[in-house]
Order: structure tokens, then sequence, then C-alpha cells
């Protein structure tokens, strides 16, 4: 930007300040869109793969077409749609929630760490999953509902608690803090007292895998993705000025604290619905964010882009943990392996000042 | 936002009659851990009265009554144990959210429970280990070696170990690590079972030769943080103006993870991963204390010790003589007055 201006300031300062500004903003949004287009065709490619590889190996095409209704292969038919769908949509509908709820959260508390993973969120849905599971031998749609409550319990709980004249992000963390240590320790008790048989079944729904999910849930967090994804989208802009803080917000024009709710009731919903879909699977909402900010550059920051690399981080994870490892394992062992790394070598190697976070 | 300001102006006129309190409560503090370790060799399943323990602390016969065992072989070593490890990991904790300037920074998210829980599980599954007295020592090399591996990966790149840096390596590596460990547990049952204690976090069944093996590491830990405190004070003022005072801020960075290292790696091999000490007390100490660390520190090791060993004497008591474990009762009882604190009173941000 100062070699811009040193060149052109000999005709008029002003003008080409902002044209180095507009050109900038304009490199920006430029990659901001490669960047987005890019994920999107990655999701699509890993989502359409999902389908295709496994015991019975089936053609691309073939599996678009089935997918879209376009063909009449019965055998292909009940393969895709029956077998291979329900697990494809499940990675790809909580891989978007996580992601966008995950950034949400981080850009509102203006901490990298502040995931819900770290903020008691999904700690209030395991301990009412656990607790079913445990204590009432419960299963299936009965843990998923139980783990909904718990999460949107949890949730509302640290809002009221952190709320004094408004919700500072300082006091929700600290109040998100005590909340999951709280659940963490109730969590800790149950399966220390349990059966060896149900502590495994409990230790393996904590994991999180989204082979479970049956087509109700799938469909309620499918509807809800296509109603708050593009309200996250155009909660954007108050969320940029909200990560300013709140003074400079209001400055910009954001009523702060209708705003902050909006975006802390969209991220909750979506959180809430991914976990009842497919239990606490770690660290996609905590990396997912990180990683889309660095692919997108400094000082950019997308609620999108965040979903898309958690969608695809979470079909990766999947293939890998239904087709490279020795025994299937649930997806959530695996993402941490396939999400860590990539987040570790992003690290090492944008050397920008300021970038992500 | 506005608790910071008032909180700042209160400071600058109180400064030093905010230090002249500030003494003095270490002294009473002093008193409170004395108090709170005589009540934890005394009370339990089988109370034991003062005399008895007198007696069995100077005047110990091998044949003498059953009291006096228990008090020498167990409760002592509990009790020192307790009061080493709370130290360790709320001075650990608080320098962690110092350096990272991040209130959710403790040895957990750092790498370092998973790094420990990582060594442990391959000790069992693969050589076949078993007891806790042997591997406490997998546990410590582990969470030495998960934490090395983050400063490491942080400091690559032209700045250096940034605070947002270091959280984020240190999130990477615990997410990395845990995935090879639950990978391990799902496919091993016996190794879920020894996992799912560990995990807990507990004082019980930790005798002399844990205490011996890791006292040497606490103690070294524990004088040299104190020393930190100046330099986290600049660090928290941000990178530039610690520079700024003339501190070499790549160097302390580095000292003070070396440090919590030692500390924290010691301290999680020796009980599990008690994550309400390192992460919540140091608030509490803030809390008391304003943002100076010279004062967080050690109020964050005496503090720590009181809550530890109280929870301990409290899941002791509660179930006897069954025993629930202080991770566990941290988590019931602590996290709720946390909570009631961070409510009502005045925070001073990290």
């Amino acid at each position: 930007m100062t070699t811009t201006t040193t060149t052109s300031d000999r005709r008029s300062a002003p003008s080409g300040t902002a044209a180095a500004l507009r050109a900038n903003r304009r490199r920006r949004a430029g990659r901001s869109l490669v960047v987005t287009c890019a994920l999107t065709a990655t999701v699509t490619a890993l989502f359409v793969l999902t389908m295709m590889v496994g015991s019975f190996r089936i053609g691309a095409t073939e599996v678009i077409a089935s997918v879209l209704h376009l063909s009449d292969n019965p055998s292909v038919d009940f393969v895709v749609r029956g077998l291979r769908l329900p697990t494809a949509a499940a990675a790809l509908t909580v891989g978007l929630a996580l992601g966008a709820s995950g950034t949400i959260f981080q850009q509102l508390l203006r901490n990298p760490l502040a995931s819900p993973d770290f903020v008691g969120i999904t700690s209030g849905a395991g301990l009412a999953a656990v607790t079913g599971i445990v204590l009432l031998q419960a299963g299936g749609l009965v843990v998923s509902g139980l783990a909904l409550g718990g999460a949107v319990a949890a949730a509302l709980a640290m809002y009221l608690l952190a709320w004094r004249d408004g919700v500072s992000g300082y006091r929700f963390i600290l109040i998100g803090i005590g909340v999951a240590v709280f659940f963490e320790g109730l969590i800790g008790y149950v399966l220390s007292r349990a059966q060896l048989f149900e502590a495994r079944q409990a230790m393996h729904w904590l994991i999180g895998s989204v082979g479970q999910a049956s087509t109700t849930e799938l469909w309620v967090l499918t509807a809800a993705l296509v109603v708050l994804l593009p309200v996250a989208t155009l909660l954007q802009r108050p969320l940029s000025a909200l990560a300013l803080g709140d003074d400079a917000a209001r400055m910009l024009g954001v009523r702060a604290e209708l705003s902050r709710a909006g975006l802390l009731g969209t991220a909750v919903v979506l959180v809430a619905l991914a976990v009842s879909v497919a239990g606490p699977i770690a660290f996609v909402a905590l990396v997912a964010g990180p990683i889309a900010n660095r692919l997108l550059g400094p000082a950019a920051q997308g609620v999108l882009p965040a979903a898309l690399v958690g969608a695809a981080l979470l079909l990766t994870a999947d293939l890998v943990a239904v087709h490279l490892l020795p025994t299937p394992l649930p997806t959530g062992v695996v993402t941490g392996a396939v999400g860590a790394p990539y987040l570790l070598w992003l690290l090492a190697t944008t050397n920008r000042q300021g970038a992500g976070g | 936002m506005s608790a910071t300001n008032q909180n700042g102006t209160r400071t600058s006129t109180g400064g030093v009659r905010r230090a002249s309190a500030l003494g003095p409560g270490l002294a009473v503090l002093c008193a409170v851990l004395a108090l709170v370790g005589f009540l934890s060799v005394t009370m339990g399943s089988r109370s034991i009265g003062l005399s008895e323990v007198l007696h069995a602390l100077f005047s110990f016969d091998s044949d003498g009554p059953i009291s006096s065992t228990v008090t020498l072989e167990m409760r002592v070593p509990r009790t020192l144990l307790g009061i080493l490890v709370g130290a360790a990991l709320g001075v650990a904790g608080a320098i962690l959210q110092g350096v990272t300037r991040n209130p959710l920074a403790d040895a957990g998210i750092l790498g370092i429970n998973s790094g420990a829980a990582a060594f442990v599980v391959f000790a069992i599954t693969v050589l076949g280990v078993r007891g806790v007295g042997v591997y406490v020592w997998f546990a410590f090399a582990g969470a030495i070696a998960a934490l090395a591996l983050v400063y490491a990966i942080a400091s690559l790149g032209r700045e250096g170990a940034t605070p947002v840096k270091l959280a984020l390596a240190g999130a990477a590596v615990t997410a990395g690590l845990a995935s090879v460990t639950s990978g391990i547990v799902m496919t091993n049952v016996d190794a879920l079972d020894e996992l799912r204690f560990w995990q807990v976090g507990s004082l019980a069944g930790r005798y002399t030769p844990i205490l011996t093996g890791v006292a040497p590491f606490l103690l070294i830990g524990l004088a040299a943080s104190l020393g930190f405190g100046r330099a986290i004070n600049g660090l928290a003022l941000g990178e530039d103006v610690a520079r700024g005072l003339g501190q070499n801020v790549t160097r302390t960075r580095a000292a003070a993870f070396a440090v919590v290292a030692i500390l924290a790696g010691a301290a999680t091999a020796a009980c599990g991963p008690i994550v309400f000490v390192g992460l919540v007390v140091p608030h509490l100490a803030r809390f008391i204390c304003g943002p100076d660390y010279r004062w967080i520190l050690p109020y964050s090791m005496l503090l720590a010790p009181i809550v530890l060993l109280l929870a301990d004497v409290l899941g002791r008591v509660a179930a006897a003589p069954d025993e629930v474990q202080v991770g566990v009762i941290l988590g019931l009882i602590g996290a709720p007055a946390f909570i009631a604190i961070v409510r009502y009173g005045r925070l001073s941000e990290v």
C-alpha cells in the first residue's frame, strides 16, 4: 500500500490512497471468492467420492444420477441412496454446522480457543446423553433428544449467568469455563461409576460418529442449515464489527446486544443439532475457523468458508475412518488426526503478522 | 468493559494500599493451607485424632496401632502430594494464561494432558505396563514432549511464538494426540478401563514412591516460577511494549514454557489431569489481586493446594468408606462457586 501511495502522490495523494485501498479491497474480495469456490468444489468432490468407494465401487456419474433421481438402477439406488447417502449427508451437514458455529463463537468472543467445545455447550450435551446411556440404557433418538436438550440448556444457562447489562465476551468465556468444568466433572463421575460395557458405549457416543444418524435427525439439521447458513452469512457484517469491540460496533451502526443474541442463537442451534446428530465430534468447530482464515488471507473472516472447511474436514475424516484404517472407527477419533496436522502446517508456513486468530 | 475501566482507575490510586493488603493476605493463605493440610491428615473414612497423628509422626513403631500406619503411609504422603501438585498446577496455569494472554489457556489445551494420556495409553497397550507407579514416568515424558512440540511449531515463522499461534498450535497438538489416544482406547478395552480412571484426576493411591519421584521436579519448578512475575507483567502489555521495556520476549517465553513443562508435566503425571486447578484457580487469584502477576503467581500457588485439598477431604468424607475423585468434587462444588464469583464480582481481564 505504501509503495502505491509514493508512486502516485505526485498527482494527488488522497485519490491515490483511495485507489490503493480500493484495489486492495478488490483483491481481497477476489481471493475470498476464489477460496470459497475452491472449497465448494472440494466439498462437492469429497461428498461424491464418499458415496463412490466401499466394497461395491460405483462410478461418479452413476452416483450423481442416483442421488438426483435421474437414473433407474435398483441395485445402485439401494447402495447409494439407502446405505451411503445418509452417512455422506450427515458428514456434510454436521461439518457445515460445526464449522459455521465454531467460527461465529470464536469471532464473537474474540478468542481463537472459544469454540463450543471449550465453553461448555458440547459438554452440556455430553452430560445429558451420557446420563441417558448409563442410567436409562437409552439409545437412538432418545439420546439425540437428550443431547439437543442438554446443549440448549447449557447455552441458555450460560447466557443468563453471563448477563449483566448485556453480555461481555470475557465474562461469557469465564462462565463458559465454569459450566464446562461442572459438566465434565459430572461426566467423569457418571463414567467412573458405570459398568464397563455402558462406559464403553458412552465413550463411543462422546467421541462422535457420522454413521449413526437417523433420517429424521438429518432432515431437521438440513432444514436448519438451509435457514440458518444464509442468516449467518447476512450477519457476517455485524459479526465483523462486533469483533472490533462493542463500542466500535455501535459507532459503525450495529445494534450490539441484538446482533450478538442473534448470532449466539444461530450458532447454538447449529451446534446443538450437529451434536445431537453425530455426537460431540471434537475439534471440527475449533479448527475450521482458523484454517479458513489462513486460506482467506489476513483480516478476512467468513462464516461460509469456515462452514465449508468444516464439511471438507468431516468428509475426509469419514473417508479415513471407514476406508483407510484396518478396523472402522468412529469419525470423531480421526477428525483430530486429519485436521491437526493441516492446521499445524498452516501455522508453520503462514508468516504474515496478524493472520488468523 | 466498564468493569475493567473501574478496575484500572482503582489500581492507579490504590496501588500501594493494595500491595500492603496483599502481603498479609499471603500469610493468611499460608495459615489456611496449614489448617487444610491438618484436616487432610486427620479426616477421612477413618478419623484420626490429633494425639494419634503426633504419636505417629514423632514416635512411630511398626507394631503400633493401625492409625499410625494409615497416617504415615497414606495420609501424609497424600497430603504432601496434594499440596505440591496443587501449587504446581495453579502456578503453571497462571503462567500459561499470562504468556498466551488467553483466559482459556491451561495445561490441558496446550497439549500436556493429551501428551501424558497418549504416552500412558502407549505404555499400557504396547509395553504392557501396569500400575500408577510405573506409568508416571511415561506420562511425564509425554507431557514434556507435547509441550515442546507445541512451542517448536508456534515459534516457526518470522514473528516467533505469538500468543495466538501458541494457543492454536496447542489446540492442534491436543487434537492430534487425542485422536491417537481415543483410537487406541476404542479398540482396546483394558486400556479404556485404566484410562477412564486416570482421566478423572485423583490423589488416591499415590503414595510415597510417587511423591518422592516427582517432588524434586515440582520443588525446583515452583522455586523457579516465582521469578516470572515481572516478566509476565511485561508480556501482558503486549509484545512491542515488552520489547520497548528492554525484555527479551523470546527468551522469556521459552523459559516460562520450560518451567510450565516441568511443573504441569510432573503434576499431571502424578495425579492425572485436574482441570479445575490449572484453569480456574488463576482466575480466582486474578480476582483477588488484580492484573499484577507478581501477586497472581504466589496467590495461585497457595490458593490451588487449598482448593485441591479441601475437595480431596470432601471427597473422602462424603462417600466414606468409598471415595469420590477430586476432579469430580471440584467440578460439582468448585465450578458453581466460581460461576457465582464471576457473575457477581468485578473482573480484571488477562
